[in-house]
């Protein structure tokens, strides 16, 4: 048993720590968000260049055949960077979809141009009824000779606006909140029928309102079987749930240590404010609150995510957890840097707000507690009668 | 990354579960099922037998000793898994005092006729040892205390009070802070580490009753207690270094993540069995989603110790982490002490599950889980209270 990465993962994050510490500075990033664009394309260049496009792809296509410990690495250093390229949306969300559905000939074409840099797909799934609910989907898509027809709204889809195709989960079959009939398609985001209303998120994220109107997608860009993607969805959702959960650790890091750092510095009535024990207590309530969500990560990670279940569980438990970690992490670092911690110019803000935004993004608290108590409460136990309650 | 037991270790893991099935006596678990459920206390033999039978397996009564002195000398891993298996099986805890406590401090700072007369006992659970340490003025500020040792000839003579004294009622030997040097520049510096026998005269041991009605702790009176000088650990003031190492060794293993974990399979069963709404409480939202809670945070907790060990094997030492692991584990114990207690609704209520003709009341599974509850308060204060723990972390591991 250990926790400790192999060679490959420690040059790993080597790279990724160099290039949030030399080409990812607190300016850089205040620049980035600022463009027009909201990302800036050299860097999607760069981490082609750094192979970091390919690391969640099999070799045979020209990735590094990387899993979850790998993900995690790349997640865990661009949290504490606040990196604002769609990495999560694009290579982990919808490319997680591309290797798990499409054919030989979609993954021959599609994933090393994933790879090179030079596409981005992302995936528009959520609906404005849906809420956390994969399955909810009213998006509809009918079928005209050889072409499918699709008309629907997607919300809030993350990285659009930087993507050159989209992914899009409509109806084909069944009701709005049926299970089968899910079918996904594979479009280029310039197509008649598709309108991006482009915004910058509350973290300083770019997202996209995406209304489909009557956009023609022919059969061959069907992505997976025909109404029977939901599964494939769930899964590669729990993954990327899994991912930006080690970007919530990389970032609950930082507002720990930085808050740390702030209290020794911070001098009122003549001395640190971390001198006074009611600071140092939730100082250090804090840490543990960062070691346990740091732990039930490791707990997802290596977990058998092979396995439907496991994997449900372990996304679920993760999320849970961790999303009551970044609301008691991120509240607290808030209040201990006083007035600094309320304004916009000094960065501990800034990490609060995408802690807090990935508390919500596939499923806050609630929805995960819930998904996590029916995954493992529902079964009646007989009473052994020999046992017993005994702690001590 | 990579949590699977390497196949030494699952080999040992059947080893061990092959162990307690073959040795584990059906009549102690019985007794001691039968005494807790009624809340009677649990005699000297109950506490010791399983110890005992350790003893004679190849040092498994003390895991982490080296085996110069007689122990198992497990790997952090084998000792979780050994903890793990002994949960599971619902084995009788062995006594910490002895081999956890009092026993690496012989060995590690004692002389050799002290190990030699000391750790034999000990390994064996022929001897049962008890701590005094806590004081009626000196809790948290235990370099308080004021119990006094002088020295006169080959004897030290001892007077003061110890409380908090757990299981004093059995114990043969206690091992105590006392002071030496009244006039020390720091409380710290005049505090000595003596072994001293119980059948000594001029001892007194009395009875505290804790709020479930357990007889758990004492105080223990000494009287002008004459203890020889060859029962002095290390060196005379210098008892504060030891009494620092115990307090790490006693944190470790106090997470309780195995036990915690049987007791909520437990209770499960019980709220499979209660009845909420016309329905099993396991299915009602709100109970099941508190057990789901309690289970999440014990899963993190249990990643957070296999860290730890990890660290530990690959010997970088466990660090002030213990007290993370020690505010934790208890704050989860008494979580499921009180969800065990929610579960039997108003069979909460009956003291000991026996009417006064000692017929029993209620559900079998339902008996002193109150007292469970109100016992439990005790985790968060003793072994250094959860608010010391903190100001341990807040000083070695923030730097604060």
């Amino acid at each position: 048993m250990n926790f400790d990465y192999t060679e490959e993962q420690t040059l790993l994050e080597n790279m990724v720590t160099s290039f949030v510490r030399d080409d990812y500075d607190w300016d850089t990033r205040c620049s980035i968000v600022k463009t027009e664009e909201g990302w800036k394309e050299e860097n999607w260049k760069k981490f082609a260049e750094l192979g970091l496009l390919g690391v969640p792809f099999e070799e045979d296509h020209g990735g590094l055949g990387g899993e979850a410990t790998d993900i995690m690495i790349v997640m865990e250093q661009f949290g504490k960077g606040l990196v604002v390229e769609p990495y999560m949306p694009s290579i982990i969300l919808a490319g997680g979809l591309i290797s798990k559905l499409g054919s030989a000939d979609q993954k021959n074409s599609i994933i090393p141009e994933i790879i090179s840099g030079d596409r981005r797909y992302v995936f528009a799934y959520a609906e404005p009824q849906s809420r956390f609910d994969l399955f909810d989907v009213k998006c509809s898509a009918t079928l005209d000779g050889d072409n499918y027809i699709i008309n629907g709204f997607k919300s809030v889809v993350f990285g659009a606006g930087m993507a050159t195709h989209l992914i899009v989960s409509a109806r084909t079959d069944g009701d709005q909140r049926s299970k089968s009939g899910i079918t996904l398609f594979l479009v280029d985001i310039k197509s008649d029928g598709i309108t991006l209303q482009n915004y910058p998120t509350i973290d300083e994220y770019r997202a996209s309102e995406v209304v489909i109107e009557n956009l023609t997608v022919s059969k061959e860009n069907i992505l997976g079987e025909l109404g029977n993607s939901y599964e494939a969805i769930e899964e590669q959702v729990d993954l990327s749930t899994i991912a930006i959960c080690s970007e919530a650790v990389g970032i609950l890091q930082v507002l720990k240590d930085s808050t740390n750092d702030y209290c020794k510095n911070r001098k009122q009535f003549g001395q640190s404010i971390s001198a006074n024990q009611a600071i140092q207590h939730r100082l250090v309530d804090m840490m543990i609150e960062y070691e346990q969500a740091k732990s039930i990560l490791y707990m997802a990670i290596t977990a058998d995510l092979s396995n439907t279940d496991e994997r449900r569980k372990a996304a679920s438990a993760a999320k849970a957890r961790i999303g009551k970690a970044i609301k008691f992490v991120g509240e607290n670092a808030i209040q201990l840097h006083g007035g600094m911690g309320v304004v916009d110019e000094y960065m501990i803000s800034h990490f609060f707000k995408r802690a807090t935004m990935i508390g919500i993004l596939f499923g806050n608290v609630d929805f995960h507690m819930k998904r996590y108590t029916d995954l493992t409460q529902s079964n009646i136990q007989s009473i052994n009668e020999d046992d017993g309650i005994n702690l001590s | 990354m990579d949590t699977a037991f390497s196949s030494e270790d699952l080999k040992f893991q059947s080893d061990v579960r092959e162990f307690i099935s073959n040795n584990y006596p059906k009549e102690l678990k019985d007794s001691i099922g039968t005494k807790r459920k009624t809340g009677k206390e649990l005699s000297r033999d109950d506490l010791m037998s399983w110890h005992k039978i350790l003893g004679k397996h190849n040092g498994w009564s003390a895991p982490g000793w080296p085996k110069e002195y007689g122990g198992a000398e497990f790997s952090p891993t084998q000792k979780y898994i050994f903890e793990q298996e002994c949960a599971r099986a619902e084995c009788q805890y062995i006594m910490p005092f002895g081999v956890n406590m009092v026993g690496p401090v012989i060995y590690t700072f004692g002389n050799d006729e002290q190990k030699a007369k000391h750790l034999p006992g000990i390994l064996s659970g022929d001897i049962f040892w008890c701590q005094g340490y806590s004081e009626p003025g000196s809790g948290s500020d235990l370099a308080s205390l004021k119990t006094s040792a002088v020295k006169e000839g080959d004897h030290y003579v001892v007077n003061g009070q110890k409380t908090w004294t757990t299981l004093a009622q059995h114990a043969d030997w206690i091992f105590c802070l006392v002071r030496t040097n009244p006039d020390a520049e720091k409380p710290q510096q005049g505090i000595s580490f003596l072994l001293i026998d119980m059948k000594t005269p001029g001892i007194t041991v009395r009875p505290i009753k804790l709020m479930d009605g357990s007889h758990e702790v004492n105080e223990t009176w000494f009287d002008n207690v004459k203890v020889p000088v060859e029962n002095l650990i290390g060196q005379e003031n210098m008892g504060w270094t030891y009494a620092k190492f115990l307090l790490a060794h006693e944190r470790s293993g106090i997470a309780g993540v195995a036990r915690s974990k049987k007791a909520l399979e437990r209770i499960k069963q019980i709220a499979s069995a209660e009845m909420s709404y016309g329905e099993p409480l396991i299915q009602d939202p709100a109970f099941k989603s508190k057990i789901a809670n309690a289970e999440l945070e014990l899963s993190s907790l249990e990643y957070t110790e296999l860290r730890t060990l990890a660290k530990d094997s690959a010997g970088k030492g466990p660090g002030p982490e213990s007290s993370l692991l020690k505010i934790k584990g208890t704050d989860i114990q008494q979580m499921v002490t009180e969800l065990a207690m929610e579960a039997v609704g108003y069979y909460a209520n009956p003291h000991l599950g026996t009417t006064l003709s000692n017929e029993y009341v209620g559900p079998d599974y339902a008996t002193n889980l109150s007292g469970s509850y109100f016992n439990f308060r005790k985790a968060s204060i003793y072994g250094g209270s959860n608010e010391i723990q903190r100001n341990i972390i807040a000083k070695m591991v923030l730097g604060l």
